[in-house]
């Protein structure tokens, strides 16, 4: 029994179809990120999933039972908001509190919750506190502290971490991930931020327009992009798109860039076949660019001019002007390269991926 | 001297027309309560003559009974209006489609001056004429409503006058009031399973408060002033039972002709209006340095 | 479910356009009574359709009614209230844009105080100011007129439209200003290149405000000007509580009422969420 089922789910606001037709199997526990671009309906497929917008077509069940007609606060669900939501004329205990006493929770047992949940997420000085006395970062715990206390089948968050600050950020990420590990609990996650899909999810649902591009664990999400789109969301700076032609010689497959380069691609795969002799995007991270040679398991070389260097500390980056196309290099901080400079380098095609230039879709 | 020009010149345009407001402000307040302890009657004497203004002020039948009516009109015409703006906003923020249509009609009364609205009014509560005979003529003939040709009675007509002019006012406050709520409050509280009664008095209430104190000062406030209305619709009549003080300060300064005491009254008017004022100013600004010392 | 909630919402709209009602009732009866002529009116009451249209109620009502002792409508009093709220408006307005502009823009030693007394001024009652004006009055000469009318206006509007404009100016990022300063630009240059051109919405807002509080004031129209010199609304005071020695014409009375009350009516509907934002505004200090 799955703990979220969402099936063929569309979602239409007057003339404008935010979601068109999602489909989506999320097991206990695990941890889902939906994420995306804004716009691309993600927060709108949170709020039909907690039942505070209804579906226009389609089916949502939570556990095993269809909850399309089920208000929210009957489908045994916790929400966390990025606004957080907590009531500003209640303490910190009420807020935690309120929605028992919606529910009639007797007085004994409301204690006993507040109590479990404030020491597990370190709030119980605060208890007495009204929200505008808190920090940002306390704030978002006593969020998490309503939806833990009511111990539901799905955790719902929506963007909770976008009004931190970058520090603070890091360490609720982490806080965050703990407890799931902590609590096992199903957890539905949306974000546009792609570092704490990559870091917490255990599959990601990368949504763009309405539709979800892909939904795998995030290796997979990461080096074997379903499409264009989610090769390109993905990554910071992005994967590398350059159009090629695809070739064979002997029993090499190459990919051939303006004319001019000519890169080797590990294997042959079936499905690249058919497309030998014709134009493919091909797809290449900026780390599988670097500026030396021999470590790399099939080297594979290229002239490139370079346009830009960007020192980070921790590394270069560079844009480099490749037959015609431009590409992103990650290469080492030490490396000395001066703008306008042409220089060869090495490419690790082992995880280059090819994508259909009509469907954008994975090739191989 | 053209440079010299150029750095006095904006001198003198700030400070010209703040020189202006404060000479009438504080300069016309000073003069006024001055006179107000002066024996002045036709015209202006500026000796000192102690409270003895005060003292015949505050002796005049007319100053008791418009303070009671005051008092009586405030509680009647703010607390009336405050409550119904507040549920008519409510009512409003549900998402109803006519929406602009009654705030349009809402609030048209504040365009209106008092001396209309009063005439109005007067017709519609006079018994010859207005609302007692209509519903007479429609076969109720037994029908009473002459409550504005009852001494104990007419203050009330002004009330609803009032309050007929004041609930857009309120509604339009408190509708800001209650559009600048987080709408994911509302969420939460779906998730928490709070019904709408629930919602409404446990927290979108309770975040008013600010709103409403607003609304209720603002409303005292001209509560205290009110001259207009009173002088349109009975003149402070019948005999003096629906008297204000704005109407006795004008009753003593230009009907009377007694300076001394048409001053002494009318800081009388001041000072209740201070009551009301300053409380609240403590108040905003006790708000004010625990929201700083905080998040 | 449903259904509660459809009967909820019917409760909603009953109770929402029941007091649309209640507050129409008075407008309609007046617009009404103004095409009825003063028999019918007698007959039923104020409350009433007209059986045709009585145009000749607004003819009267603008050239001949008389309203204590003068026998000329109200064309001359509305004149008069016009002759009072147009400069009134416009030169209270650009004093208060000026003011405003200093006080929120330009720090200077006593800036707090000055705007501190600027709010006492919006809540002082008119009745401590009476006594001064009326001396003021008398010094210039300027007993019965209605530039004595402008001139009070335009003083005591000061404190209004240097509050509206104030709390609006407090919203242009310094940034701007002191983008300008860097660029060599002083006191006037920077009010009529950068904040003039901002300034639109404050002083439409501003503008409907004094318009409607100039043209509806009664107390300074009742007490400093009498007969012919008297604006509209002081005049109106006849209208609504004298006593006439023949029969009382409802009908033009009605008439007159609304003319009186159309320019604020208009500014009113035309103004729209202008209008809203000035209660808004004034509310909020």
């Amino acid at each position: 029994m799955a703990a979220l089922t969402v099936r063929n789910l569309h979602k239409r606001f007057g003339t404008t179809e935010v979601l068109k037709g999602i489909d989506l199997t999320i097991e206990n526990g695990e941890f889902t990120v939906l994420l995306g671009p804004s716009g691309c309906g993600k927060s709108t497929l949170l709020n039909v999933i907690a039942g505070l917008e209804a579906p226009t077509t389609g089916t949502i069940e939570i556990g095993d039972r269809v909850v399309n007609d089920i208000p929210p606060k009957d489908r045994d669900i916790a929400m966390v908001f990025q606004s957080y939501a907590l009531y500003p004329s209640m303490t910190v205990r009420r807020n935690i509190t309120f929605g028992m006493e919606c529910r009639g929770v007797p007085r004994q047992r409301q204690d006993e919750a507040v109590k479990r949940v404030a020491s597990l997420l370190q709030i119980d000085g605060l208890l007495e506190r009204k929200p505008s006395q808190l920090s940002g970062g306390q704030r978002q715990r006593v969020a998490m502290g309503r939806a833990l206390v009511r111990d539901p089948r799905l955790f719902l968050f929506d963007e909770p971490l976008s009004n931190l600050d970058a520090l603070l950020r890091v360490d609720m990420r982490t806080e965050i991930k703990q407890l799931h590990r902590r609590i096992s609990s199903t957890i539905v996650y949306v974000t546009h931020d792609q570092i704490e899909a990559m870091t917490m999810a255990s599959r990601i649902a990368v949504m763009d327009r309405g539709l979800v591009q892909q939904f795998a664990p995030p290796d997979e999400v990461y080096n074997r992009p379903a499409n264009l789109f989610v090769a390109r969301f993905l990554g910071t700076p992005p994967m590398n798109t350059v159009r090629a032609r695809l070739a064979t010689e002997g029993d090499r497959l190459l990919a051939l860039i303006g004319g001019a380069v000519r890169l080797a691609l590990p294997a042959q795969p079936a499905a690249a076949r058919p497309y030998v002799g014709r134009e493919v995007f091909l797809g290449i991270r900026p780390e599988c660019i670097t500026d030396r040679g021999g470590d790399v398991g099939l080297a594979a070389r290229m002239e490139g001019e370079v346009e830009i260097s960007e020192p980070t500390g921790a590394e270069t980056m560079v844009l480099l002007k490749v037959a015609g196309e431009r590409m992103r290099a990650r290469v080492a901080p030490d490396a000395r390269l001066a703008i306008g400079q042409r220089s060869t380098f090495s490419v690790d095609t082992r995880t280059a991926c090819l994508f259909d230039p009509e469907t954008e879709r994975l090739i191989a | 001297m053209r440079a010299r020009l150029g750095r006095y010149l904006p001198l003198v345009i700030i400070w010209l027309p703040l020189l202006i407001n404060a000479a009438h402000v504080v300069g016309f307040t000073a003069w006024t309560t001055w006179l107000s302890f002066t024996p002045s009657d036709l015209l202006p004497e500026y000796s000192w003559a102690g409270v003895r203004s005060y003292r015949a002020v505050l002796r005049t039948p007319s100053t008791e009974i418009a303070y009671i009516n005051l008092l009586l009109y405030s509680v009647g015409f703010v607390g009336v209006s405050t409550v119904a703006g507040f549920v008519l906003a409510v009512l409003i923020d549900q998402r109803i489609r006519i929406e602009n249509l009654l705030r349009t009609i809402y609030l048209y009364p504040l365009a209106v001056s008092f001396v209309v609205t009063g005439a109005v009014w007067s017709w519609l509560f006079n018994p010859g004429l207005g609302i007692e005979k209509f519903v007479r003529g429609l076969g109720w003939s037994s029908f009473h409503f002459d409550w504005i040709a009852n001494r104990d009675y007419a203050l009330w007509t002004i009330v609803i006058a009032a309050i007929w002019r004041g609930v857009g006012f309120a509604m339009a406050l408190f509708l800001a009031g209650l559009r600048s709520i987080d709408p994911d409050l509302h969420k939460a509280a779906q998730i928490d399973g709070a019904g709408p009664w629930r919602y409404y008095l446990r927290i979108v209430l309770p975040g008013m408060a600010p709103v409403a104190i607003s609304v209720l000062v603002i409303q005292l406030q001209y509560a205290i002033k009110t001259f207009d209305l009173v002088r349109a619709m009975t003149g402070g009549g019948p005999g003096i039972s629906t008297t204000l003080p704005a109407l006795v300060v004008y009753d003593f300064m230009f009907q009377r002709a007694q300076l001394g005491r048409g001053t002494a009254s009318a800081v009388l008017l001041l000072l209740s209006l201070l009551v009301v004022l300053v409380p609240y100013y403590a108040y905003a600004h006790w708000r004010a340095r625990k929201d700083k010392a905080h998040g | 479910m449903a259904s509660t909630l459809r009967a909820s919402r019917w409760l909603i709209y009953a109770v929402l356009i029941g007091t649309a009602l209640f507050m129409l009732m008075p407008l309609l009866v007046v617009v009404l009574n103004s095409f009825r002529t003063a028999v019918e009116i007698g007959r039923s009451s104020v409350i009433g359709w007209p059986t045709g249209f009585a145009w000749e109620n607004y003819i009267s009502a603008w050239g001949h009614y008389c309203i204590a002792q003068r026998c000329e409508g109200i064309k001359p009093y509305m004149w008069n209230s016009f002759a009072l709220v147009i400069p009134a408006t416009i030169i209270s307005t650009l004093l208060g844009a000026i003011a405003g502009y200093s006080i929120s823009l330009w720090r200077f030693r006593g800036d707090t105080t000055m705007y501190a007394i600027v709010v006492m001024g919006v809540f002082l009652p008119e009745q401590m100011k009476l006594i001064p004006w009326a001396l003021v009055l008398r010094e210039l000469g300027l007993n019965d007129t209605i530039t004595a009318l402008v001139l009070i206006h335009t003083v005591q509007g000061i404190s209004f439209t240097t509050l509206f404009c104030r709390n609006y100016y407090v919203g242009i990022p310094q940034d701007l200003i002191k983008a300008a300063k860097v660029d060599g630009a002083g006191y006037f240059r920077i009010f009529w290149r950068i904040v003039m051109p901002l300034s639109p919405p404050i002083l439409i807002v501003t503008v409907i405000w004094q318009f409607t509080g100039i043209w509806n004031d009664f107390l300074m129209g009742v007490t400093f000007t009498a007969g012919s010199q008297q604006p509209v609304t002081a005049a109106l005071i006849a209208i609504a509580t004298t006593a006439p020695t023949d029969v009382p014409q409802y009908g033009v009375q009605s008439a007159a009422v609304l003319l009186a009350a159309l320019p604020t009516l208009l500014v009113y509907f035309l103004g729209g969420r202008y209008f809203l934002r000035g209660l808004t505004a004034g509310a909020v200090k």
